[in-house]
């Protein structure tokens, strides 16, 4: 049953191939890009938080959408739109709580249809990275963040020296993709994900001394 | 299921490096496939396939699966699939439910909206580890002459590589390069062949962490939970247009359907 032979197989595609063509003009190919578009629109229902506005692409969404890197200019340019739009944290002051980020590291909830949506959303840090040596169930996706402060000479974070690495790892949680356009990181502070409180806390982590990502 | 074993082997492979916790979880997958509780799941659907059910009290015997009706053996690996009858490309789950409800009365609509794990869903969950089951070893082949399945593929391939909700999501994201993982979990590289081949082929599957038997569409639903997506319908097109793309890329795959999980 499986084995058709090869000519009848070759044969029945040419058939099918030469109907298809008839009925519509030979060279239009299907809009396959509003097939699949329309196909999302009918196919989802809202849930919990979860609402249909998400299916709503921004143009980064849009551009990040090909199974293909994009163009470098394309890059280049949807890379600066996002870097103008990292804030600063409000009070100026980039470290929290190592302790606190450390939590926020560990904790993969929040934002899903079956969290409640008044519940905070974690940092999903360790589904994507290593960051202390302790902890040994980390994901790969992500480079690893061991030693992350260390390793980039920081030895007191509030130091004038320290500042660019500071703003840089800043940036790099707020909107990763202004250093890297279609980065499958969240945008954590630019979609509101975590709160700056909750950035700074991650920033500690990463670059406080005593922090034990810099044991 | 003998949890405090279970329980002991996942803190044994905790206490060890990362990488040969991997393979820690591994021996215990291959160790727990010795008597994977799927045969429950397998031998009622066997039932259910042969008992008179629903308003019309009949069998489901005379379920065409796309090899003609009532023919099981080899369906799986060829699905989802163009069927002339409905004008329609349906996955298991989908063709299910039309015979359900073309044969035995139930009503197709009241399924789709009946959560997982209740009421015909339960049913479901027996029906696609029978009918998967009677493909096993055997390799994937989906069709691809129909026009609408090439359509399906061109979608699923673009629903796969879509981007959105708040943490810009896509199935690519977590499933578009070998050898990544979450914590401990490795990732499939949905892309390819082998890995398709590997996850496609391995659901429906018992879920160790859950107890439960999933079908693909349940796993593709909590796929998209965790994307932060809005919630895919039962059956709805975008599902089975990314199985179609899945499984066409899965071609020449062995099925090791219904698999054991985590």
């Amino acid at each position: 049953m499986n084995r058709i032979p090869t000519r009848r197989l070759a044969g029945q595609a040419l058939a099918v191939a030469f109907l298809a063509a008839g009925c519509a003009s030979p060279t239009v190919a299907p809009d396959y890009d509003a097939m699949s578009l329309a196909m999302i629109k009918s196919s989802f229902e809202a849930k919990g938080q979860a609402t249909l506005s998400r299916l709503d692409q921004d143009p980064l969404q849009r551009a990040c959408s090909g199974a293909n890197p994009l163009a470098t200019d394309v890059a280049t340019k949807l890379e600066a739109v996002q870097m103008s739009a990292i804030k600063p944290p409000p009070d100026g002051r980039y470290l929290g709580d190592w302790k606190e980020g450390e939590k926020l590291a560990q904790n993969g909830r929040g934002m899903t249809w079956s969290d409640p949506v008044e519940s905070p959303s974690g940092g999903n840090c360790y589904n994507c990275h290593q960051l202390s040596k302790a902890e040994i169930s980390y994901g790969t996706l992500g480079p690893s963040l061991y030693n992350y402060g260390k390793l980039r000479g920081v030895s007191d974070p509030s130091s004038e020296a320290s500042r660019p690495i500071v703003q840089y790892t800043w940036g790099k949680i707020y909107d990763a993709k202004a250093s890297n356009a279609c980065s499958i990181m969240p945008r954590f502070g630019e979609a509101h994900v975590l709160t700056p409180k909750q950035m700074k806390d991650i920033m500690a982590l990463l670059l406080d001394p005593k922090s034990p990502v810099n044991e | 299921m003998n949890r405090f074993f279970v329980a002991a082997l996942l803190c044994a492979a905790m206490q060890a490096h990362a990488q040969s916790s991997s393979d820690e979880i591994a021996k215990y997958r291959a160790m727990l496939a010795d008597g994977n509780p799927a045969e429950l799941w397998e031998a009622k659907g066997e039932a259910l396939w042969k008992q008179a059910r629903g308003p019309k009290k009949a069998t489901l015997e005379k379920c065409d699966l796309g090899k003609g009706p009532g023919i099981v053996k080899g369906a799986f690996v060829e699905l989802p699939r163009y069927f002339p009858d409905s004008g329609r490309v349906q996955d298991l789950e989908s063709r299910l439910v039309s015979c359900m409800q073309d044969l035995q009365g139930f009503d197709a609509a009241a399924i789709v909206k009946t959560p997982f794990g209740k009421d015909e869903q339960v049913t479901l969950e027996s029906l696609v580890a029978y009918v998967s089951s009677e493909s096993a070893g055997m390799k994937f082949s989906l069709p691809q002459m129909h026009a609408k399945e090439k359509d399906m593929y061109e979608a699923g391939k673009r629903i796969f590589y879509f981007r959105g909700g708040p943490y810009d999501f896509s199935c690519a994201s977590c499933h578009g390069q070998e050898g990544k993982r979450i914590r401990l979990q490795d990732l499939p590289d949905l892309t390819t062949a082998k890995g398709a081949g590997a996850a496609f082929g391995a659901w429906p599957a018992y879920r160790v962490s859950s107890g439960e038997l999933w079908s693909m569409q349940r796993r593709l639903n909590d796929c998209f939970r965790q994307q932060r997506f809005p919630s895919p319908g039962f059956i709805s097109d975008a599902t089975i247009a990314l199985s179609v793309y899945l499984g066409v890329t899965a071609k020449g795959g062995e099925s090791i359907a219904p698999a054991i999980k985590r």
